[in-house]
């Protein structure tokens, strides 16, 4: 299954780093940060709940760069 | 500029004319006092300026991320003034490096932002709403509400919301958002209409055809917003280039803060720590990759961005790359490179006027539903009146006589007129032809083909000129007609009577024939070329206004039907293409430079600074440069 979900992030290196952090969280098999179009594309792996797994890719961002959001 | 930035530019300011003031004092004046005082008064405008990075790097360090920009921009600084206290006693330094960051990151901010907003100006073709009449009052109506079959108004001025079918008015259409084309288009009753495009003098009544969620503007505006998910080569470079970057030149200026003075050390017996400590702080002002990150997905938003402009949909940075490499295009026949509706081509060997010709055919064959007669008719451009035509005799496999006007006229073929006892002449051009006899006595036969569009010939030779080294034209249509085609364009190979199937194999043939990096196009009308689209390396889909298979089978998607528009695409992405080479060798070669006459200490952290943020505001400017692709 495949989701977008708007963020907000202020450098483009860290919106690299927001997409390291969503492709390591379990149950994420891909993940895109678009910086320009200020989007975040998820590919979560089969039978997951997106809504769970989201949760975990917010903190994951917010660890490795604490201001950036991601509209759930 | 938002709350956020103009919050940090007024911050900006009030460190940088504190800071001004401090350096008038100290080095102009000649003010001397102790270190430790200017110690205090220096700090002033740094945590004015830096107390958000110190804050951040904080954070950092709980969350264990050691090479994240603001850590290092921290210990950078706190470093430099540790060894102003403890040595130099400078601490302008420090100061001048926390604010020259921040006003890069203001900068890089606001342009990205007014990027973004030029961007999605550019696209400025959302409907906000229809108007419906409803209990005989026109009501402004979200286009998400109205149902297929609805009437809808369109006053002069407004944005067409929904696709559907002009029931009452004629009016002009600006379609340059959708299209880049200039010249309006003219639509009256009964013409389909396609949202998007802006009415600009008659009122318009329009039975809309589709939901607004699959009319052309939403299927468009979703396009653009999801662009560039798949992400170019260049893009995954630089952000692997990163990853890898800051950490290495963290490790460079551990060892360069250790090593270097230790052998001096131990061979000279000197101690030299400051100066080699100095160095490798100026290594981590070096080490932040934002200037050299932030260039390449701009370049690419604003390329994709003026190629929409353009009329040319690019799906995803990766495919304007791919377009750059092009080498060798197919093309699909009908309806790409030839108008794909069958036109009268000329009237042959006629000894009366063309016109007359084509009018007394027309009138003769005004009772048959023929597509030939369909092309006379539209040839004769008048309204027929049948009324002229009396005693119409149609011959199975010959043709149709028929009195017009009390005059005798035969239209058919070639056995008509032996039947009639005529001496005619065969056509020596490619496609269809009839024979007409008027008042008993032969005049001419007129021919009928696909006529190969204005700009076509143009188009390939273009393409040529552009470094497309193989135009190859693929159809499904007769050997000789094929030919003639490919002949009149200059497309260096033709392959014919090809099923939709054999089509995919001839690109791949082509595909394998083409080495290295070059890349193979298909360009089609989108109808039933999907498979072949998908296939090659790159599909373009022309002619897309209001066909949603082309725009969802194609990577690139031509908003009107003009073959002038492949290789003004190829051309806007080996512009775009040269820009993110550019800024990449650019940036990356400044950094590298920098790096080493700072191990060399001829570069200090005024320089180290002043070339981090000058790289990022030069190769930012360059990126909007890939907005500007109108006189391509």
């Amino acid at each position: 299954m495949k989701k977008s979900y708007k963020i907000d992030v202020d450098c483009a290196n860290c919106a690299n780093k927001m997409e390291q952090a969503a492709k390591n969280t379990a149950g994420v098999k891909d993940a895109v940060v678009n910086f320009m179009a200020l989007k975040m594309n998820v590919e979560f792996e089969d039978g997951v709940d997106p809504k769970a797994v989201m949760k975990d890719v917010l903190n994951n961002c917010k660890k490795v760069e604490d201001d950036c959001e991601i509209f759930l | 500029m938002n709350r956020k930035q103009k919050r940090n530019l007024y911050r900006i300011i009030a460190a940088g004319v504190l800071f001004a003031l401090l350096m008038i004092l100290q080095e102009v004046a000649g003010i001397v006092l102790n270190k430790y005082i200017w110690f205090a008064l220096y700090m002033v405008p740094y945590v004015i300026v830096g107390y958000d990075i110190l804050r951040k790097a904080y954070k950092g360090i709980r969350n264990r991320q050691v090479f994240d920009e603001n850590f290092l921009m921290a210990i950078a600084t706190v470093g430099a003034i540790a060894i102003g206290l403890l040595d130099t006693g400078d601490f302008a330094e420090a100061v001048a490096v926390m604010l020259f960051y921040q006003i890069g990151e203001l900068f890089q901010s606001v342009a990205v932002g007014k990027s973004r907003k030029n961007i999605s100006d550019l696209m400025d073709i959302r409907p906000d709403y229809a108007n419906v009449l409803v209990d005989g009052e026109l009501t402004q109506l979200d286009p998400d509400e109205v149902e297929i079959g609805t009437i809808i108004t369109v006053l002069p001025g407004e944005k067409v919301p929904i696709d559907g079918v002009v029931t009452e008015g004629s009016s002009s259409l600006n379609t340059s958002a959708l299209t880049g084309e200039s010249v309006p288009r003219t639509v009256n009753t009964g013409d389909e209409i396609i949202s998007g495009c802006i009415n600009i003098n008659g009122l318009l009544r329009i039975k809309t055809t589709k939901e607004f969620g699959e009319s052309t503007v939403s299927k468009i505006l979703e396009l653009v917003e999801n662009a560039s998910s798949r992400k170019s080569r260049s893009e995954n470079f630089i952000s692997k280039f990163a990853r890898i970057y800051t950490p290495a030149v963290c490790f460079g200026a551990l060892a360069l803060a250790i090593l270097p003075p230790l052998f001096i050390l131990i061979f000279t017996g000197t101690h030299t720590w400051y100066t080699w400590i100095y160095r490798a702080l100026t290594f981590l002002v070096i080490s932040c990759p934002c200037a050299v990150v932030i260039s390449i997905p701009l370049t690419f938003f604003a390329g994709i961005g003026g190629a929409s402009k353009e009329g040319v949909l690019i799906k995803g940075s990766s495919y304007l790359e791919t377009l750059s490499e092009v080498k060798t295009v197919a093309f699909d026949k009908t309806g790409t490179v030839t108008e794909g509706v069958f036109e009268v081509a000329g009237v042959h060997h006629n000894s009366r006027l063309e016109s007359e010709v084509i009018e007394y055919a027309a009138l003769a064959e005004s009772f048959s539903n023929h597509p030939i007669s369909k092309s006379l008719q539209k040839a004769y451009g008048r309204k027929l009146d049948k009324t002229r035509v009396t005693n119409v005799e149609e011959i199975a496999g010959h043709g149709v006589t028929a009195y017009v006007d009390g005059i005798k006229v035969a239209v058919g073929n070639a056995k008509l007129m032996d039947k009639l006892g005529l001496k005619y002449k065969n056509c020596h051009s490619v496609g269809t032809y009839v024979h007409v006899a008027i008042d008993g006595k032969y005049e001419g036969h007129i021919l009928i083909a696909d006529i190969i569009k204005p700009n076509s010939v143009e188009a390939i030779r273009r393409l040529h000129s552009n470094g497309v080294n193989r135009c190859v034209m693929l159809t499904g249509d007769a050997k000789e007609v094929a030919v003639a085609v490919a002949n009149d364009l200059d497309i260096d190979e033709v392959f014919y009577e090809l099923l939709p199937a054999d089509k995919v194999t001839k690109v791949e043939q082509l595909l394998s024939e083409t080495k290295g990096r070059a890349k193979v196009a298909f360009v089609g009308d989108g109808i039933n070329d999907a498979p072949v689209l998908t296939r090659a390396d790159i599909g373009i889909a022309m002619g897309a206004m209001g066909s949603d298979a082309a725009i969802e089978a194609a990577d690139i998607v031509l908003m009107d039907d003009d073959p002038l528009k492949i290789s003004k695409a190829i051309k806007i992405a080996r512009k775009c293409m040269r820009i993110v080479y550019e800024n990449i060798y650019f940036s990356i070669g400044v950094k590298l430079l920098c790096l080493l006459l700072g191990a060399i200490g001829i570069a200090n952290m005024w320089i180290a600074i002043f070339a981090d943020v000058g790289v990022m505001v030069i190769a930012v400017i360059n990126a909007i440069r890939a907005l500007m692709v109108k006189n391509l």
